[in-house]
């Protein structure tokens, strides 16, 4: 049950219909895991914690570098040094005292990943680079435990929403097959600051709706946003019957009937 | 390439998305197409153009008709075929 406190505290979700106290007591009971504590992590986790998502999971094995602190928003000039886990748990508890913030200050391995999605209303993926992607696909597919992917590079991003629940749903295998690291990464070739953080909070919008419900998410379709010219494009994304991420846990759905 | 006047259905539209619009010499094309082939037979016969077309890589990913292809994905004239570079950074 929400306090008093809370319901004035969350008062601006509950006003919305989509939400509503039954919307906000689903935020409230659910937990969320977020890989990556960078520039689209940052605000999505921020805007989790405003939220009143009331358990968060936040994995990075890095460090705060003086070069994160142009996007990655969470850490702050007294963060320098520290693992990015850490001083994001440090800063959303102090956004929200009201909620649980865990910190694994590591990259999770293939069994933690896996028990973590398992325990996840939510995964939210902002890492670097597609290995870690990739594994965070398959933990979601394997306990069915929805996937929401964005990813940013200079002046241009993309997203999508991936529910392993729904039978129809593509998976993130679907999208990009397991087989590259080719594309570029912000380490090494630069991003525009405010488009993580459109990107990031986009994450976030698209957690609440899996949440509470609420209108459509993106299942079945990326979009692009292009940034230098302020263009999205919107394109559909079905699921790749012979996805070899996929095609095992879809099968083994309809067997189970 | 032919005279802009009537958008001739033996012809496919191709557009450039994100870091492409910027590196090819131009964000769209109309390009020939009079028969069925594939996404990658498409891309091949762009980037044989050469120079800057050269970017048009097979790791790239593709729609045709605003939905997701895979690089075996027939085109057909008429189609809108749109290329755009795997983005993972974080």
């Amino acid at each position: 049950m929400l306090s008093d406190n809370q319901l004035l505290r969350y008062s601006r979700h509950i006003f919305l219909p989509e939400i509503d106290i039954q919307g906000q007591q689903a935020l409230a009971d659910a937990r969320v895991l977020v890989l990556g504590a960078g520039g689209l992590g940052s605000p999505a986790l921020m805007y989790l914690a405003a939220a009143g998502v009331g358990h968060l999971v936040v994995s990075d094995p890095d460090v705060v570098e003086l070069s994160n602190l142009q996007r990655q928003i969470v850490h702050r000039q007294d963060s320098l040094d520290q693992l990015k886990a850490d001083s994001a748990r440090r800063h959303l508890l102090a956004l929200n005292p009201d909620i649980e913030v865990d910190a694994l200050p590591r990259a999770l391995d293939d069994d933690e990943l896996q028990q973590q999605a398992a325990a996840a209303t939510v995964v939210v993926v902002g890492t670097d680079n597609f290995s870690s992607r990739h594994a965070a696909n398959r933990a979601c597919l394997s306990t069915g435990t929805p996937l929401v992917s964005a990813a940013a590079i200079a002046w241009e991003a993309q997203i999508s929403t991936f529910d392993p629940r729904l039978a129809d749903s593509p998976c993130f295998a679907c999208l990009y097959p397991d087989s590259n690291e080719q594309a570029l990464n912000c380490a090494e070739t630069g991003v525009v600051s405010p488009l993580v953080g459109m990107l990031g909070s986009y994450q976030a919008l698209e957690v609440i709706k899996l949440i509470t419900g609420a209108g459509t998410p993106l299942i079945g379709r990326l979009q692009l946003f292009d940034a230098r010219h302020g263009e999205w494009q919107t394109l559909r994304l079905k699921r790749n019957p012979e996805c070899p991420a996929c095609a095992s846990f879809v099968a083994s759905d309809t067997s189970r009937d | 390439m032919t005279s802009a006047a009537e958008p001739s259905t033996a012809a496919v539209t191709v557009l450039f998305f994100a870091r492409l619009r910027e590196e090819l010499p131009q964000p769209r094309l109309h390009w020939p197409w009079s028969e069925a082939g594939t996404v990658n037979e498409l891309r091949r016969d762009i980037a044989a153009q050469g120079n800057d077309w050269a970017a048009l890589t097979e790791d790239l990913l593709v729609a045709v008709n605003q939905e997701m292809a895979g690089p075996e994905q027939t085109v057909k004239p008429g189609d809108e075929v749109a290329f755009f570079p795997p983005v993972t950074g974080g």
